[in-house]
């Protein structure tokens, strides 16, 4: 069976081996471009977010090339992403198409539902035991992946010559693909460190710190967000971004609130003071930390009509204001244009430039 | 004096209004509410709220500022969950309500945000009721009392909704005491008005959509005429519930109408933007034709929205059903 899944930020490189070795075929899925947007917003409802317009696009590009199964998440709610997967089939079924969602819902919602979901899954001919093995393979490759773009980040500020750190993490991302066993996984970790530290770097630059937070979705995938950490790195700004594939996985789906979660929410208390579902909470608590560990400003990326983050780019201002630290929100859609969001970001970056002198001006005469 | 207690009439009002009023009036406070939705209250929260926020929640952002100069403290409570159904809360804006109006309206009064979650427990309303009235004083008996009477009111109040009465007509019954008429209407055709309480029997953002239907012979049925428990049968056409209330509340009722046959058509009122309301809409699309090829009609209410557009589409699809039950 021809089996497709969403594309989000480089991830796609491990679910391909990850459906391999499941026995299936995968359906890689092109990267969301125009095309992908337009046919989204031609079939979902006007007031969807565009997650949900970029995935219905995806579908149907996937559909095209084959692919007869999506393998997605859910969720609990109040977000809509939960919702997803009903609505995508209905219209999927709509237009006329055999093709299944296949939704895994998150496994403390209904255990039983979870392991009956990868019984279909697994192919009957294989143990369980190889079936986890091979489940854990996929995301020590992703936990790979999330590293190198986030050494990316991180050097990219530094970089002598422009565009050296993206293209080192080209190779990398190729040679993390050609990597197929667990030991191959882990040699090829190895190399890439290596080839991401040979970028040659300038470290006497102070470079401005900006952190990036928001809805998981537009945060995680570059094509939808203008690719916005590697136009800010090529503009010489140090980026953190509080999402990550790995550990959003850790901290949100195997075990709720164990691991930083609940830090962030208690920073978030004094402003909100419920879970609102999506990345809400996050999103206060997050500023809250960017402000104490010393950075320069915030992004909020948030897709146009999420419920969760409209309500906290409510509650910003006051944040923004008790905290001492300047926040931009961009909400996306399909109608953003790469130039408007940029023409935003020099604007932004020229203010916490000016901000940061008029600091180091007040503490010399001080 | 009494202490008084603001009461913003909009979202959470129109469905359990008659449980807060007797509550707060039999701990012996006073109960004051903003006036009917009107042009001055919708300018006054668009200027108030987040830009990107729905009409409702901005609405609610008017209705405080007119009231909260006039009271000593304003009642917001956090609507979390009102019954133990799947994962079902209220929407996202409802959780977060009494911190969006922190942050967004300056010199606010004492705000009463009292978490709602009624699935923590059998006696939580008692708790939670217990705790309000100790907030003023008042003692265990005089609490129990108030507590047992707002039941009541809220009981009558969905007892007249359930007999075919409008939000605004129901609680002018309750507030005059008058016994409820059964007012059988004879129009020559039924339809099921759905949408959340708020927008339904808002009549001023909603450009008086019931009114308008009775002038052009229809009747109109909502949500809450049909009764919970028949609501909640209805619950297993959906393969996933959906997480938010009066969502769930919506669809299950449409799906009553729909295989009841009991109407000639569908009108969803929907607010603009409104996030949840984007799935429910298209699934309700989906379902209207799938069920019978029943008649569908959305209505997109927004602060632009004029009356003139409202009524040439509800004309245009009165005519439509007319002439189908002609060639029927």
């Amino acid at each position: 069976m021809k089996i497709t899944y969403p594309h989000m930020g480089y991830s796609y490189i491990a679910f391909k081996m990850l459906i391999n070795d499941l026995g299936y075929e995968p359906v890689v899925p092109p990267e969301p471009s125009k095309r992908t947007i337009d046919l989204g917003a031609r079939y979902a409802p006007e007031f969807a977010c565009i997650p949900y317009k970029v995935l219905l696009g995806t579908y149907l590009e996937t559909i095209e090339m084959g692919a007869e199964m999506a393998i997605s998440s859910g969720g609990v709610g109040p977000c809509r992403a939960g919702y997803y997967g009903v609505m995508h089939q209905k219209i999927l079924n709509e237009l006329g198409y055999d093709f299944k969602v296949f939704i895994l819902e998150p496994p403390q919602s209904n255990y039983l539902d979870f392991i009956k979901k990868l019984k279909v899954l697994k192919p009957s001919v294989m143990s369980w035991r190889t079936f986890i093995q091979l489940i854990k393979k996929g995301y020590s490759k992703l936990e790979a992946i999330d590293e190198m773009e986030f050494l990316m980040y991180r050097f990219m500020p530094y970089e002598i010559s422009k565009g050296d750190t993206a293209r080192a993490f080209k190779i990398a991302l190729d040679m993390l693909d050609q990597a197929q066993t667990e030991d191959e996984i882990e040699d090829a970790r190895w190399e890439c460190r290596k080839v991401m530290a040979k970028v040659p770097q300038d470290r006497s630059r102070d470079p401005l710190k900006i952190g990036i937070i928001g809805e998981i979705y537009v945060v995680l995938e570059p094509a939808v967000n203008f690719y916005i950490q590697k136009t800010l790195g090529e503009m010489g700004v140090y980026t953190d971004r509080s999402i990550w594939l790995t550990s959003y996985a850790q901290k949100n789906v195997v075990v709720e609130g164990k691991v930083g979660e609940r830090d962030i929410h208690e920073m978030a208390h004094p402003y909100l003071n419920e879970m609102i579902g999506g990345h809400g909470i996050n999103s206060i608590g997050e500023i809250v930390i960017y402000a104490k560990g010393g950075y320069d400003g915030v992004i909020q990326l948030a897709p146009f009509s999420c419920i969760p983050e409209i309500m906290a780019k409510g509650i910003v201002p006051r944040v923004s204001r008790e905290e001492g630290i300047p926040v931009m929100t961009i909400f996306i859609d399909e109608q953003t244009a790469a130039a408007g969001v940029l023409t935003r970001l020099e604007a932004f970056l020229d203010l916490l430039q000016r901000r940061r002198e008029q600091k180091t001006v007040k503490e010399r005469l001080a | 004096m009494p202490v008084r207690v603001g009461i913003p009439r909009f979202l959470g009002y129109f469905s359990y209004y008659p449980w807060w009023k007797t509550f707060f009036e039999e701990l012996g406070l006073e109960v004051v509410t903003s006036p009917p939705t009107n042009q001055q209250i919708l300018n006054a929260g668009v200027a108030e709220a987040v830009n990107d926020a729905c009409i409702p929640i901005k609405l609610y952002h008017g209705h405080v500022m007119e009231i909260k100069d006039q009271v000593d403290i304003l009642f917001v409570p956090r609507l979390v969950k009102v019954r133990k159904f799947g994962t079902e809360t209220f929407c996202p804006k409802f959780l977060g309500l009494p911190d969006l109006l922190q942050a967004s309206i300056n010199n606010l009064p004492e705000m009463l945000d009292t978490r709602v979650d009624l699935t923590r427990g059998c006696f939580e309303l008692f708790r939670i009721s217990r705790e309000l009235g100790e907030r003023f004083g008042a003692s265990l008996s005089k609490i129990t009392r108030a507590y047992l009477h707002a039941c009541q009111a809220l009981q009558g109040y969905r007892g007249l909704m359930s007999r075919g009465m409008f939000a605004d007509d129901a609680l002018e019954c309750m507030e005059k005491g008058y016994k409820a008429s059964q007012q059988k209407e004879q129009g020559s055709l039924s339809i099921a008005v759905l949408g959340y309480p708020y927008l339904v029997y808002d009549n001023f953002i909603n450009m008086d959509i019931v009114k308008r239907l009775k002038t052009l012979g229809a009747r109109a049925l909502t949500v809450e005429m049909v009764s919970p428990r028949q609501l909640l049968r209805e619950a297993k056409n959906m393969p996933k519930q959906m997480f938010w209330h009066y969502s769930n509340r919506a669809m299950h009722a449409a799906y009553y109408y729909l295989n009841r046959k009991r109407v000639d058509g569908i009108i969803h009122v929907t607010a603009f933007a409104c996030g949840p309301d984007a799935m429910l809409d298209r699934l309700m699309e989906i379902e209207s034709r799938r069920l019978g090829r029943m008649p569908f009609l959305t209505l997109s209410i927004d602060e632009e929205t004029g009356t003139g557009g409202v009524e040439t589409r509800l004309e245009a699809f009165i005519d439509m059903l007319k002439r189908r039950r002609v060639l029927e």
